[in-house]
């Protein structure tokens, strides 16, 4: 599907870094974005969602260090329920219009944008405000409440999850941008980057009934890694996550953080909610199987405060 | 009135009723609001008359107006409001197009026992306070459980051929949609109701409506007096018999000169085809000539389409999202009553009211709503019931409560459906993943919109999940996610009587405004 129209467009064209990558597996490409950032985490508060991103990600070296022209670009928001934006049980979609028009502007091919939804995925597209935001913006909303978009995928350095039923789009997209909100989770305790992947696959209860850290810190190593990843931390869920019983349920942080190592970012996430990562199972999970840095003291953090 | 507009008007009415109703049971994609339903099933004479014995009004008179339709203009209701009805229209003229026989109908014998005492028969019954008879019989229900359980399957096949085909090319206009999946044992009184009426209409016009309806039985006894009616004027007739093999009710003797007026459904197909123009439509005398042709339009692949409705029942259904178990769990869900659909009040209201048209079946965009076997007891059948295991009440949707027609789901404001309770969670410990595994799971407390299902401490940093009744509406979502096999360790056992859950506490959070980095 979208790998057969990438190989004629890039033929067609004769877009000769497109012919590379595509011939050349997506692989180099996740090295080579990551490699040009010169911060390994940079944290940004006090603004809105689009200027907290523009800022991020300019301290990152803008968007164009990790989308080329001609690249087909996935962003994977947290879009798991049917719930308003104001519930903070999605991602701010003002923030994944904003992180669409950066990709767009950088010359992206194509911008997707999807989530394996747990509601109804049609309402919760519409009522978290994604679904809007993101076509304003010029991105393609893709289905995948389907078994027919996943693909099994053999995830090597596992220990429980061996196989996993990835969605076509991670797969087939030179860029895959991980967008989560960050959340209280009934059963992970918190919900950030790593957690986020689960929207990626298809059978999620097979990581409910075999153990689900595990499982976290398992899918984490497959090799179509994030290329960036974004928390979204303007509205938090503190307690009753992952979709909240009311807005009570949240709180203003107006923050940002990006990063390329998921568990980086999830280690800094943690303490945004008074969490420390030890409690989180699957982060000191993920750092067994090193994933990235749990040693926030000894990276490379930028900090802005807008 | 001898002009062949009245069957021309007669011809657009009945498609574009024929056409809307059909839409609003395949409206797989919710693109028709939900109140809009009211208002196109406000003539439906079956569930209006139930929504008024349940909540007179304006609202659901609708069957008054059926009624006082019927005494001025005759059986018009059959001919251009009754879904079942025009539907055998179509069958019966395809049926004419396949043999000669079926297209020439004669007078026939009025079985006038026969549909009297299933006419009584279906009021004891439904006196008694069971609408059993009546839904079984009901032409606007025996249409509805069509569309549900054939048409619309069909339309989400063509539609998943289509989306197979647009989304290779990148585009998701149209995209896949997942079946409801239906019990087989569900499909048998759909399919012998749709055999009997398709072969009733096929070989014999409106012998349905003319012997096994209740309705047409029951409107008969009024159009038989109505103010307008089908009349032979002897001075023209020739006796050709023309009107006669043309009539679908089969209820002219043209040989007397006499209309069968309890059985006429005015279709004024007798007027069309009267060459002396002897028929007409009035209070008494006619004049005027004309002659006009029936259109020949060929209606093919009849019995092709239904023998391939027939086989896609059957279909096998991959689960959506189908939890792999590593071990078997042991307890069985005990389950001591059905979940009836919210705004459904009781059981016993519910069970009073619903003639199982299934609307609300093919409403629901969660497939959550399925037809019951027995979980009502005989009487219930087909009388949809809450399926867990097949999906869950999405919090923010109230579409059965407002498309249901007959009053059996009351239209309940979101506000209010938040707080109906349909059901009560049980948490079965020993089948638990967070017991049996000694892992987190939580995929129950993830799913609850309400927190009635919360995860607190167990051993080391697991957590388990402790439900709290007080607050659970019972919209399954705990039981659906709960990954064990075959049984839950989590699920809704169904309210008898639906009760009032309460607010989830809403205390303020305290949390201290962040103004510097906590790493």
């Amino acid at each position: 599907m979208k790998r057969r129209d990438f190989f004629i467009k890039s033929l067609g064209a004769g877009v000769a870094a497109g012919a590379a990558f595509s011939l050349g597996g997506y692989n180099k490409l996740w090295a080579s974005g990551t490699a040009a950032a010169t911060y390994d985490l940079v944290a940004v508060m006090g603004a809105e969602p689009d200027a907290m991103f523009d800022k991020g990600i300019s301290a990152l070296g803008g968007i164009t260090n990790f989308v080329r022209k001609g690249q087909t670009v996935v962003i994977k928001p947290n879009i798991g329920w049917d719930r308003s934006p104001e519930m903070a049980a999605n991602t701010n979609p003002l923030l994944i219009k904003r992180i669409v028009g950066h990709c767009i502007r950088a010359g992206a091919d194509k911008v997707y944008v999807f989530d394996h939804t747990c509601h109804n995925w049609i309402k919760a597209y519409k009522n978290s405000g994604i679904e809007k935001a993101a076509k304003d913006a010029g991105a393609k909303i893709v289905p995948a409440d389907t078994e027919k978009y996943y693909h099994e995928v053999d995830v090597p350095r596992a220990s429980i999850l061996k196989t996993a039923k990835v969605h076509e789009l991670i797969l087939e997209s030179d860029v895959f941008i991980n967008v989560p909100v960050l959340k209280h989770h009934s059963s992970t305790k918190m919900t950030a980057t790593m957690k986020n992947l689960m929207g990626n696959v298809w059978d999620r209860g097979f990581w409910h009934s075999n153990n689900l850290h595990q499982c976290i810190a398992d899918y984490a190593t497959f090799e179509k890694k994030p290329t960036l990843n974004i928390i979204d931390c303007y509205r938090v869920m503190m307690r009753n996550g992952p979709q909240g019983v009311s807005v009570s349920d949240s709180v203003e942080m107006k923050a940002q953080i990006i990063s390329t190592d998921m568990l980086a970012a999830d280690t800094a996430a943690a303490s945004m909610i008074k969490m420390s990562p030890e409690q989180i199972d699957y982060i000191p999970l993920a750092n067994k199987k090193g994933i990235g840095r749990m040693d926030l003291e000894n990276l490379n953090i930028h900090r802005i405060k807008m | 009135m001898k002009s062949p507009a009245l069957k021309t008007s007669r011809l657009i009415l009945a498609v574009l009723v024929f056409v809307v109703i059909t839409l609003s049971f395949i409206d797989f994609r919710n693109i028709i609001p939900d109140k809009w339903f009211t208002i196109i099933l406000y003539l439906q004479f079956v569930p209006s008359v139930l929504n008024f014995m349940n909540m007179p009004a304006l609202a659901t008179a609708g069957f008054i107006f059926v009624l006082g339709l019927t005494l001025v203009t005759g059986r018009t209701y059959c001919s251009v409001l009754c879904p079942l009805g025009i539907c055998q229209d179509i069958v019966s003229r395809i049926g004419g197009k396949f043999r000669r026989k079926f297209r020439k109908f004669g007078y026939g014998k009025p079985y006038i026992i026969l549909r009297h005492l299933i006419l009584a028969l279906t009021l004891i019954v439904m006196l008694a306070g069971s609408v059993f008879l009546i839904s079984l019989l009901d032409p606007y229900s025996i249409f509805g459980r069509t569309a549900t359980y054939f048409f619309q399957p069909l339309v989400l096949l063509v539609n998943n051929l289509i989306a197979a085909v647009t989304s290779f090319f990148d585009n998701y206009v149209i995209f896949k949609v997942d079946f409801i999946k239906i019990p087989l044992a569900a499909y048998i009184l759909p399919v012998l109701l749709l055999v009997l009426v398709t072969w009733l209409s096929f070989t014999r016009g409106r012998l349905y409506c003319n012997t096994l309806c209740p309705v047409g039985t029951f409107l008969g006894l009024i159009s038989r007096v109505s103010f307008l009616r089908i009349r032979i004027e002897e001075s023209h007739c020739t006796h050709c018999g023309l009107c006669a093999a043309n009539c679908k009710a089969s209820c002219i003797d043209f040989k007397n000169e006499d209309v069968d007026l309890s059985r006429c459904v005015t279709c004024f197909n007798c007027i069309s085809v009267c060459p002396d123009n002897a028929v007409s439509y009035g209070f008494k005398k006619a004049a005027a000539v004309k002659e006009t042709d029936e259109p020949d339009q060929a209606k093919r692949g009849f019995i092709g389409g239904m023998l391939a409705l027939l086989a896609l029942m059957p279909r096998i259904l991959k689960a959506q999202d189908a939890p792999i178990p590593r071990k078997e769990s042991t307890v069985p869900e005990n389950r001591t009553s059905p979940v009836c659909p919210p705004g459904g009040i009781s059981i016993d209201h519910f069970n009073t009211y619903c003639t199982a048209c299934s609307l609300c079946v093919s409403a629901c965009p969660n497939n959550v709503i399925i037809p019951s076997i027995n979980e009502y007891g005989f009487s219930g059948i087909m009388q949809p019931r809450m399926d867990y295991h097949k999906g869950f009440c999405n919090f923010e949707c109230i579409r059965c409560t407002e498309v249901c027609p007959s009053g059996a789901l009351l239209p309940l404001v979101l506000e209010a459906k938040k707080l109906t309770q349909i059901g009560k969670v049980n948490f079965i410990k020993e089948n638990c993943i967070v017991e049996t595994e000694k892992t987190d799971c939580g995929a129950c407390s993830e799913h609850c919109p309400t927190k009635a299902v919360q995860m607190v401490p167990y051993i080391g940093n697991l957590v388990i999940p402790e439900v709290n009744n007080e607050i659970c509406v019972g919209c399954g979502a705990c039981e659906y996610a709960c990954p064990t096999k075959p049984f839950k360790a989590i699920f809704v056992d169904g309210n008898p009587v639906h009760q009032d859950a309460k607010k989830p506490d809403e205390e303020e959070l305290k949390v201290k405004e962040l103004d510097e980095f906590p790493f």
